[in-house]
């Protein structure tokens, strides 16, 4: 105990030292100086995440980067993923729990604050995306938990005068012979001293705990009582509230505004011209709305004054007919189709989707002289606060972006521009103190960078058999990645964006000659990733044209796919579970039908089974089974969520969602004209996992894209009509 | 001035009366458990109770609450005891979470009506919220298990 005190006094001292000799040292520069030190340092922390400010004045053995030990036996698990509904706040913290041997009702979690340390392995930069948070994290948080275990058992070992080799670890303390016992927070003061290993050995898979376990979610305590804290939800002393008067149409500019009423309106403390519109900055969110509301602009509609959807995808419909940029080619398809024994075309339209985040867009800003605190719900650290330092005039460093929980994400959250980070800044700069800019769920709505509209042109043929001898496929739309971070990588020496054929170009089935194509289409509308980004629209069309395809060989839709993937086990593994959980070939009653799909995405191999009836022309979704392939995975309670939240997004979007324009301008606003699914019209949901050895894929996404072909496929087997278009509208399908 | 309580506790406010009770809720008061989803009673994630009746907060003005008893989520319970947060702990119901209060204080109206509620009933109390992340299926799950919790004796 007084070796404790006197490391506890060394911490004191080294933290005096740091903060005398750069009195600019902000926290986080604290933060990596002391991991820097490899575990050297014990240190009383107050770490920035904003969610655990409150149980900071603990002392506590920083081994690495991902763990934090406390002298209370605390496990705080420093998470470099956003938490927007995934689970990564559980499974992260398992993976290192699970090596570290710590006690599971000990552990909690932390956001981790913007440092090249928590670098996304694969990404090269802090981010949360592409159903990667899992299998990225693997081999960090497994080491980083196996490295701390080294530590402390070390540190028991030299207490007690043995060797290493002869201790063992369980639920949070180091055991040696009968009767020797130190807990990890006993252990951790001397744990401090020691150099971290060089190298560690990782359990066996086979004397897991936790990992393969369906633990239950640590943030659920949280997110059932109201106190997690959203970026809506950070509250500042002396911080006022932003509404933004944004333009009506995209690359519409400000000519001139009246803001007489709005100026002299209770609250209201500034209205500033800011590059995302005009900014009415009030006491309240309430008064900076009525405000402005009240503000009479202006704008130059630029030249999107005439975009209109329907139009574009005429235009879309135009440009399918010629050759576009080749994608992949198998063969010959074009004769393969031309001396086919049967042949069908078939066109498939999806429309711009917002992403809807339950908690609209918003962001916390202090901007002071020589530092800046940005406080929001980020998938894009790394690039959010690059961009904040750039309009605040500051160099990185002086930025610190504390991450909260995300109120949904669904790849919003993660903009190339940092769009709802950026303009918080600007609106710092003219409000002269903190300031939290709160977007309506108009604004968030009609706020651009949508999933991008797609046409998808495919024209098949068989021969005499029923066998698929050739498949052509043109697609038309917005390129996401263009002029994003990624598009270097993504883009590299090809002519066409990955992002809007993916899904398409890997079609597993075996026919001899396929061809796919893109037009690249140019357009004022920003549009990004959505949840599955081009699965999202590709899965849809696959699926729909392998079923009419099956109809045109006369062959049932399941087992004409077995046939075309004879040579991807994974495909059909997941194929085969869907089918005979769902009871293919069980009848059902008269007036329901079902639908099936299948489809890889981000690493993983999923199929869902549909069953539907249609009344009125309405469709209503009964049940939906899904079978998924991730691999190794981590927590079977996560990915079933994830499935059923999946398969629902999808089918929201299947049945109901559309963003249209006219004359520019986006005529749905809020969730009565853009729907998501509710709990009445919601399916029964199964989730049969695969259980393999193979490499671990994502989860987050791969449940999405294999709805809306199910559903449109089982609409199919009810009603005898095709569907081309999403949402379904049957009193316009074939 | 306005006069209610909420969670138990005397408010008085001098404050413009057509403001929306949820702002007044979460800004004044500072209990920011109750969320602002659509601001017209679209989705839900405002819900809480005014004298044990379920309000959308977003759009009912704080002079509504005039000598009235608020809820809000942190009201439910002191320390998650509320049958239904226990079931919603069992069934691991919350993703991203942002909706989790709005169901809550829905389904707690919906259970001291009707403690045994049909799946037909839960579809009515509970069409009114929107959950974005897809946590119906659970959501129906754990309100089916709160009821049998209040059936077999646990305490409300």
């Amino acid at each position: 105990m007084i070796r404790q005190k006197m490391i506890d006094q060394k911490m004191i001292d080294q933290k005096m030292i740091r903060r005398n000799a750069s009195p600019g040292t902000n926290r986080r520069d604290f933060l990596k100086v002391s991991v820097a030190a490899s575990g050297g340092l014990l240190i009383g922390f107050r770490f920035p995440g904003i969610t655990q400010l409150a149980s900071a004045q603990v002392s506590a053995f920083m081994p690495n980067a991902f763990v934090r030990i406390g002298t209370d036996e605390r496990i705080t698990v420093i998470v470099n993923h956003s938490e927007m509904g995934q689970g990564v706040y559980t499974s992260l913290p398992m993976l290192l729990a699970e090596e570290l041997d710590a006690d599971w009702t000990k552990v909690g979690y932390e956001s981790a604050p913007v440092d090249p340390k928590y670098n996304h392995p694969a990404f090269g930069m802090q981010i949360t995306g592409g159903s990667s948070s899992v299998w990225s994290g693997l081999q960090q948080f497994r080491q980083a938990g196996a490295g701390a275990r080294a530590m402390l058992i070390a540190a028991a070992a030299q207490q007690w005068g043995v060797d290493a080799s002869s201790c063992r670890t369980e639920s949070g303390a180091v055991f040696s012979g009968s009767n020797r016992k130190l807990t990890y927070g006993q252990l951790a003061g001397v744990a401090a001293t020691l150099a971290p290993p060089e190298h560690v050995q990782l359990k066996d898979p086979k004397i897991f705990k936790l990992i393969g376990k369906p633990i239950k979610r640590l943030d659920t305590p949280e997110k059932i009582n109201g106190k997690a804290v959203f970026g809506i939800d950070v509250k500042l002393p002396g911080m006022l509230t932003a509404v933004i008067a944004r333009p009506p149409i995209f690359g519409a500019s400000v000519k001139s505004f009246d803001d007489s009423r709005a100026r002299s309106m209770a609250g209201v403390r500034k209205i500033a011209a800011v590059p995302a519109g005009i900014a009415v900055i009030a006491d309240t969110f309430w008064q900076a709305k009525v405000a402005r509301d009240a503000l009479r602009v202006d704008w130059d509609e630029g030249s999107m004054g005439n975009f209109d959807t329907s139009k574009m995808m005429q235009d879309f419909r135009e440009r399918a007919k010629s050759t576009g940029t080749s994608v992949r080619k198998d063969g010959d398809a074009s004769s393969a189709l031309a001396s086919a024994a049967k042949k069908i075309e078939a066109v498939y339209e999806v429309p711009y989707l917002s992403h809807l985040m339950m908690e609209p867009l918003n962001c916390v800003v202090d901007l002071r002289a020589d530092s800046c605190e940005v406080w929001t719900g980020s998938q894009f650290q790394t690039v959010d606060r690059a961009n904040a330092a750039k309009v605040a005039g500051l160099s990185n460093e002086k930025v610190q972006l504390h991450t909260t929980f995300l109120g949904g994400g669904f790849g919003r959250r993660a903009n190339p521009q940092s769009d709802f980070v950026v303009e918080a800044v600007h609106v710092a700069k003219a409000a002269g103190v903190p300031v939290k800019v709160i977007w309506t769920r108009e604004d968030d709505m009609q706020g651009g960078w949508y999933r991008p509209a797609f046409l998808h042109a495919i024209e098949g043929g068989i021969d005499a058999s029923g066998n698929p001898v050739g498949w052509r496929s043109r697609l038309v739309g917005q390129s996401i990645m263009a002029g994003t971070p990624f598009a270097a990588m993504m883009m590299k020496g090809k002519e066409y964006d990955p992002a809007s054929v993916e899904g398409v170009d890997d079609l597993p089935y075996a026919i001899p000659n396929v061809t796919v194509e893109s037009h690249q289409a140019e357009i004022g509308v920003p549009v990004q990733w959505l949840r599955s980004v081009g699965h999202s629209h590709t899965a849809f069309a696959v699926e729909c044209f392998v079923d009419e395809l099956a109809a045109l060989a006369q062959k049932d839709p399941y087992q004409f796919r077995r046939q075309l993937l004879q040579k991807q086990p994974r495909y059909l593994g997941v194929l085969d579970l869907a089918a005979r959980k769902a009871g293919w070939d069980k009848p059902l009653p008269k007036g329901m039908g079902r639908g099936i799909a299948v489809h890889f995405a981000f690493g993983s191999y999923s199929a869902h089974v549909a069953e539907v009836s249609v009344t009125d022309n309405r469709v209503r979704v009964h049940r939906m089974v899904c079978a998924i392939d991730c691999g190794q995975y981590v927590n079977p309670g996560i990915i079933a969520a994830q499935t059923e939240g999946g398969a629902i997004f999808g089918a929201s979007a299947a049945l109901f969602q559309e963003l249209t324009f006219a004359n520019g301008r986006l005529q749905q606003t809020n969730f009565h004209t853009f729907p998501v699914m509710r709990i009445n019209e919601c399916p029964e949901i199964e989730t049969h996992i695969v259980e393999n050895n193979e490499k671990a894929g994502g989860i987050g996404e791969p449940g999405v894209p294999c709805a809306a072909p199910a559903i449109a496929n089982a609409v199919f087997a009810v009603t005898g009509k095709r569907i081309r278009r999403l949402p379904i509208h049957l009193t316009e399908a074939a | 001035m306005i006069g209610f309580s909420v969670n138990g506790k005397r408010i008085d406010l001098d404050i413009d009366p057509s403001t929306p009770l949820l702002w007044v809720i979460r800004e004044q008061l500072g209990l920011t458990g109750t969320k602002y989803g659509c601001g017209m009673a679209q989705c839900g994630a405002c819900t809480v109770h005014i004298n044990g009746e379920a309000v959308r907060s977003c759009v009912a003005s704080v002079e509504r609450a005039a000598g009235k008893a608020v809820t809000t989520i942190e009201g439910l319970s002191l320390d998650l005891s509320h049958p239904l947060q226990r079931a919603w702990l069992e069934e691991d119901v919350p993703q991203c979470g942002y909706c989790q209060s709005g169901q809550l204080m829905s389904a707690a109206v919906l259970l001291r009506e009707k403690p045994a509620p049909t799946d037909e009933e839960i579809d009515e109390a509970m069409t009114g919220n929107i959950c974005r992340c897809g946590t119906y299926p659970r959501i129906r799950r754990a309100i089916h298990r709160a009821a049998a919790m209040v059936a077999k004796g646990g305490a409300q």
